[in-house]
This record gives structure tokens, C-alpha cells and sequence, in this order.
């Protein structure tokens, strides 16, 4: 697959037009890789220049800031910061509102001021400028998918419509979950609970989240999120659902309809 | 000078002095709070106190009781009109001072007031029926247990007292009116064609002599006056605080992104520090430098103003707790919790400092005493409490300034935890990968 570094990139004195901030997820975890290359795929197809970090991107630090490690974060954002600054980077997009919401909201103050979009608002701007097309008979043409907000890329961050925008162009049939956009419930991995094990209580919070899910008859779980992916495919698994409900992000939907 | 005005002044004073006195404690107490920049962007702010504290448009989300609350909210507001009145009447011993002056207006005015009363006190029957028959979730759980239920049902029941005392006053003198023995006219037979009263006032008290009547005219009026100093001197130590606080503290809201947590200027100095290769490790500190603060929140005087001002303006009303996606899976947190936690200690802490000094210590912390660990690390930071707020209350800054504590000064942190923060330091990621692996998934199929 063919990825441009920014050292790569550096090298032939070229400089892309955004940067793909892969994430740690993105990077290591199976099944978010599958995310990354999909959207890799996308941004090739639509001949984006861009590249990614490769081994000199780190970890934004986001999970240590809302575990109430200020100071683990910090230093990674610095880290990051200087590697940014020096690359001279002015846009990036992620496939992970983590890094998201870290990068465009609290880098600014330590130096780090960058202009960051979520994947489904850059896809949603490659498909509106023509850039990208959709297959007539999509796969997913007429198919019930419901789209999961994640917390740090609605609540957080206000953005709603793009990935609903993007299900739509799919040809499918948008199934709203009874709490959904601000009333959306979280899948239970935020605020550092990805890495530790839930508090104890009587359910687990992706359980009660996929139920809302299975409520609406969905045959996709679309989200745009590492870490709701994970959690929403683990309650898919426990309800035993995993042959009927499927967990896609919205850059494999969009992949897989334009036939990448 | 008549008894009945020197009576009324004596009252009148005494209830707004004590009224005082509790508004200065309280602004006191919100004043032990860290300082926090909220001046910006006047504007913006402006805007979002009266669209969400004045139009009460988060209420709205859930219609039922977004109507119901309307209801009394507009009610409450209009009857300051015959609130004023009652204050005119009662130093200048007038009766019904503004109706030669305003005419019809007054009329129009007063049936208003009557119409938006029967509205509100429907509502508040509902209210108390939501509460204790239908017993609500989210008004019946573990944290509402003893004086905080008890606040809330006072609060509706002063209300109903309040509104039959208007009903009293007003349905009485239409009758006296009816039969030319109003204190508005004596020996003038008319009505006061009010829309509500001047259909209730003879279908009540028709049967009473007149000597009754203008007892219960007085007692209406006087009544109504002790409910409203009354009430007003109960709101500081209530929940119901609300009503005044709603304003300032959607006008100082946080206008950032939700998702945006604050960033730690003494952390950041340090860091910088650390990474600077010419800074001098053995260099003795500045002594002019302030002593250095406390990371995170241990008790309430570590959080800012605003928190502060966050937990005095919350009434309870759980929509936080009941959309909180730990709460709703059975775990320990309740953001309404958090909240009411941070009210009682400082109401606690500012008690003590006033007695004992400003640096009296009582040996007690918010963090501990009042919020437990569990209670912290069941927190997704997911902004659902912070989003349904009607009056743009941040429980979620308050959690994570008490972690930051628990972590950076105490290093309490759960074990799975300490694993992550580890491998972040380590090799830039959560897990254990290396930092030169991260583009490993480029080369797989």
C-alpha cells in the first residue's frame, strides 16, 4: 500500500497537503487498521496529497490528559508539537476524534496550531467537489444503517452531519438509535475507560449501547471511531448478533462502495 | 404614622436585610474559588443567558416538564407586577394603588397574572405528583434521600400557598367590591372583572359576611407577603436558588468546545522546563516565584469560581445523572451527586473559615469526605451531563480537576491505568508497541 512518510516526503523536497495523523489505534490495533487502510485507500483513489508520520508520530497523549495525567500529556504533545512545527504541517485529518479533539483543541495553547478534520468531513468535501463517486448499486443501497455519535466527535465537538451526510450518499436507509446526535449515548471507552476495567455497577455500558443499536433493526453499526468500533463489536458479540449486525466505520462504508 | 406601615417596613427590612446577609455568605464562599477568566466575548455570552437561562431553551428537550416548568417560570415572573403593588400598598397603606392609574391596563395586567396563577398551579400540583406518586427515576434516587426531597416538596407547597393567597386576596375583594364594601372604593358597587377571581371570588365567599370577608382580604394580602420574604430568605439554603442564579451562571458558561479540558499553565511550565536543554537542574528557584499550587482539586477551594458558582445554581433536577451512561449502568457516579457534594462542603468550609479564620483548616476535603475514588474513575468524560444541563452546569471539570489530584499528587491510579501512562512514556502508545512499528500496517494485507 502505498503511504507517503513526511520524511519521505521531506527528502524529495515535496510538502503534502495534509497530514494523516494515523492515530495509535489506527496504527496497531487489527481491527483500526482496517479503518486506516480504507481511508489510505480513499485518499489514494481521490489522489489527496498526503502522508503520515510513520514512526515519528506518538501518541497525542489525550488518554493520560483525561485519566488527570497533565503531565504525561504535555510532554507528549510537546513532542509532537516540535515534530509538527518542524514538518511545517498546516492541515491534518484523523480517523480518530481522540485525536480530534486533542489536536485541534488543546495543542493551540502549547504551541500546536493546526487546521484538523475528522475523516467523514474530509470524505464528505472529496464526494461534494466531485472528487469521488459512488457506485450506482452500492452495496448498501437500501440497507437499514444507524450511525453511533461518538463522544468526542458530536458532544465534543459538534459534528453531527457529516457522517450522517455520508450515510446517505450511500443509498441506505439512516435508522436513528432513541438516543442519538447530543442525546447520544457514550460506548463506554471514553475518558481513558478504554484501558481499565469498568467501575463496578450492574451492565456494561457498550452492552446497553448496542441494545439501543439492535433496537432499530440495523443490519450496520456505522461509526467513526477506533474506540466505539471495538466497543460496539464487543456487544454485537455478546448479544451473538455478529452474523447479522456488522460494525463499520464510515471509511469502510465509503470504501466499499466506490468499489476500493 | 399608621401601626399597619410601620409593620409592614419592619417586616419588609428584616426580610431583605437577612436576605442580604445570606447573598453576601454566599458570594463569599463562591469567591474561594480559584480565578478563572469569563469576561470575553460579552456578546456571545449575552446571547446564551437569554436563550438558555431567560428562553429556557434546554428545558425543551423534554417537553413535559419544559411546559409544566414554563408555566410557574412565567407565572413567577409576571406576579412580581403584583409584588410591587403590595409593596406600594403597603408603605403608603393604599389599596390596589396602581388600578386608578393604569385603568384598564390593570385589569388586563392582574387577569393575566390570575390566568398564568391557575397555570401554575396546576403545574405544580403536577409537580409534586411527578415527584411523589409517580415517583419519577430521576427524582427519586440515592442522593435525594432526606433533606434534598423534602427541599423540593417545601419549595412546591410554599407555591400552592403562595397562589391561594393571591386567589384569597383577589376573590375576597371581588366580592366586598360586588357589594360596595371594598377598601378600593367603599360605598362604590362594581367589579374588578378580573379572569379568574371575579368568577371564583363569589363562588367561594359569597356566604360570608363582609366583617369575615375583609379579615380574609387581609390575611390573603398579608400572607402573600410573608410567603414571598419567606420564601426569599429560604432560596439560599435551598435548592431553588436557582431562579436567581440561572442568569449569571449561563452567562459565564463555558463557550469553549465541550470536548476542550483546560490546559494546567503550572504543568506546562514544568514541562518546558524538563525539556529545555539549557535550563540548569540545580538552579535555585526564583524568590520571587508565587509558592507553588496544588495540581488538580483536593477540596473545594482548589476548583474556580465557576464550579462554585455551578453548584450554588444547581436544582437537582438529575436530567445530568439520568443521561449519565455510568450512572444508567449501575456504577457509583451521579454528576447531580457531584454537584450537591460541592455545595454542602462549601457551605461547610465557608461556615468554618468565617468562624475560625481565613486559613482555618477543618481536616476535611471534598475529595475523601464527600466524592470517593470509585465515584471518579466510573467517568467517560463524555459531555452527556454537561449537554442536558439546563443551566449550562460542568460537572465533568470538576471530576477531572479531583483526578488530576488523585493522580498527580497522590499517583492513586488504577492499576490498568498505570500500564497505559507507562507505555504512553515508554513507547508513545497506549499498548505496547514499538514507536518504530507504526507503520508496520502499511506493508500488511
Amino acid at each position: 500500500m502505498q503511504v507517503p512518510t513526511m520524511a519521505d516526503m521531506m527528502a524529495r523536497g515535496e510538502n503534502p497537503d495534509i497530514l494523516f495523523w494515523v492515530g495509535c489505534s489506527g496504527s496497531f490495533d487489527d481491527r483500526a487498521k482496517k479503518i486506516t487502510k480504507a481511508l489510505v485507500k480513499i485518499l489514494n483513489n481521490c489522489q489527496v496529497s498526503f502522508a503520515v508520520l510513520g514512526s515519528e508520530e506518538s501518541c497525542t497523549g489525550d488518554p493520560a490528559k483525561r485519566a488527570g495525567n497533565e503531565f504525561t500529556y504535555q510532554m507528549q504533545a510537546m513532542m509532537n508539537i516540535e515534530v509538527l512545527n518542524a514538518y511545517e504541517i498546516k492541515k491534518i485529518v484523523t480517523a480518530c476524534p481522540h485525536c480530534f479533539n486533542t489536536l485541534k483543541n488543546e495543542y493551540p495553547e502549547l504551541g500546536g496550531d493546526y487546521e484538523v478534520i475528522h475523516h467523514t468531513q474530509m470524505i464528505q468535501d472529496l464526494i461534494n467537489r466531485g472528487k469521488l463517486g459512488l457506485e450506482e448499486s452500492g452495496s448498501f443501497k437500501g440497507k437499514k444503517i444507524t450511525f453511533h455519535d461518538p463522544c468526542y466527535l458530536g458532544r465534543a465537538n459538534d459534528v453531527y452531519e457529516a457522517p450522517r451526510q455520508l450515510i446517505e450518499k450511500l443509498d441506505a436507509e439512516l435508522v436513528e438509535m432513541k438516543r442519538c446526535r447530543t442525546k447520544g449515548l457514550c460506548c463506554g471507552a471514553g475518558g481513558a475507560q478504554m484501558f481499565k476495567e469498568a467501575e463496578k455497577g450492574n451492565k456494561e455500558i457498550n452492552i446497553e449501547r448496542t441494545e439501543d443499536a439492535i433496537e432499530t433493526a440495523a443490519e450496520v453499526i456505522a461509526t467513526g471511531c477506533p474506540f466505539c468500533n471495538t466497543m460496539m463489536t464487543d456487544g454485537i458479540k455478546n448479544a451473538e448478533k455478529e452474523e447479522t449486525v456488522k460494525v463499520l466505520d464510515i471509511a469502510e462504508l465509503i470504501a466499499n462502495a466506490a468499489e476500493l | 404614622m399608621n401601626i399597619s406601615i410601620l409593620f409592614f417596613c419592619i417586616i419588609a427590612s428584616l426580610g431583605i436585610a437577612f436576605f442580604s446577609y445570606n447573598i453576601w455568605k454566599i458570594k463569599y464562599n463562591i469567591n474561594l474559588g480559584l480565578s478563572l477568566e469569563r469576561t470575553d466575548q460579552k456578546r456571545k455570552r449575552l446571547k446564551t443567558m437569554i436563550l438558555v437561562a431567560f428562553g429556557q431553551k434546554k428545558m425543551f428537550s423534554r417537553p413535559i416538564p419544559a411546559i409544566l416548568h414554563l408555566c410557574l417560570y412565567v407565572a413567577f415572573v409576571i406576579t412580581q407586577v403584583e409584588l410591587l403593588e403590595i409593596f406600594a400598598d403597603g408603605i403608603l397603606n393604599e389599596h390596589r394603588l396602581f388600578k386608578s392609574s393604569l385603568g384598564g391596563f390593570y385589569t388586563f395586567t392582574i387577569s393575566f397574572i390570575e390566568i398564568l396563577s391557575v397555570l401554575a398551579f396546576i403545574a405544580t400540583i403536577a409537580f409534586l405528583a411527578r415527584r411523589n406518586l409517580l415517583k419519577l427515576p430521576r427524582l427519586n434516587m440515592k442522593e435525594m434521600i432526606g433533606w434534598p426531597t423534602k427541599d423540593a416538596n417545601l419549595i412546591l407547597i410554599f407555591e400552592l400557598i403562595l397562589l391561594v393567597c393571591i386567589f384569597t386576596m383577589n376573590g375576597t375583594d371581588e366580592v366586598l367590591f360586588q357589594r360596595g364594601a371594598s377598601h378600593f372604593s367603599e360605598g362604590t358597587i362594581g367589579s374588578f372583572g378580573f379572569s379568574v377571581s371575579s368568577f371564583i371570588g363569589p363562588l367561594l365567599f359569597d356566604g360570608f359576611s363582609n366583617h369575615t370577608l375583609h379579615i380574609a382580604e387581609r390575611v390573603g394580602w398579608w400572607g402573600h407577603l410573608f410567603m414571598v420574604l419567606g420564601f426569599l430568605n429560604y432560596l439560599p439554603y435551598s435548592k431553588h436558588f436557582h431562579i436567581l442564579l440561572a442568569f449569571p451562571n449561563t452567562y459565564y458558561s463555558n463557550l469553549d468546545k465541550k470536548g476542550k479540558f483546560t490546559n494546567m499553565d503550572s504543568v506546562t511550565s514544568e514541562v518546558k522546563l524538563m525539556m529545555d536543554p539549557t535550563a540548569d537542574p540545580y538552579a535555585a528557584p526564583d524568590p520571587n516565584a508565587p509558592p507553588p499550587s496544588r495540581f488538580g482539586a483536593k477540596d473545594v477551594t482548589d476548583l474556580t469560581w465557576k464550579n462554585l458558582m455551578d453548584a450554588y445554581t444547581c436544582t437537582e433536577c438529575g436530567r445530568c445523572t439520568s443521561s449519565c451512561p455510568a450512572n444508567i449502568t449501575g456504577k457509583l457516579l451521579s454528576p447531580r451527586k457531584i454537584m450537591m457534594d460541592t455545595r454542602d462542603r462549601l457551605v461547610e468550609l465557608g461556615e468554618n473559615k468565617r468562624k475560625n479564620g481565613k486559613d482555618f483548616d477543618d481536616g476535611k476535603s471534598l475529595l475523601g469526605d464527600y466524592i470517593s475514588e470509585e465515584e471518579l474513575w466510573a467517568c467517560t468524560s463524555c459531555n452527556a451531563c454537561v449537554d442536558e444541563c439546563p443551566v449550562n452546569i460542568d460537572p465533568l471539570s470538576i471530576i477531572v480537576d479531583l483526578r488530576r489530584f488523585l493522580v498527580m499528587e497522590e499517583s492513586k491510579v488504577p492499576s490498568e491505568l498505570t500500564g497505559m501512562l507507562t507505555n504512553i512514556e515508554n513507547n508513545g502508545a497506549p499498548w505496547q508497541f514499538s514507536q518504530n512499528d507504526r507503520l508496520n500496517w502499511a506493508n500488511e494485507e
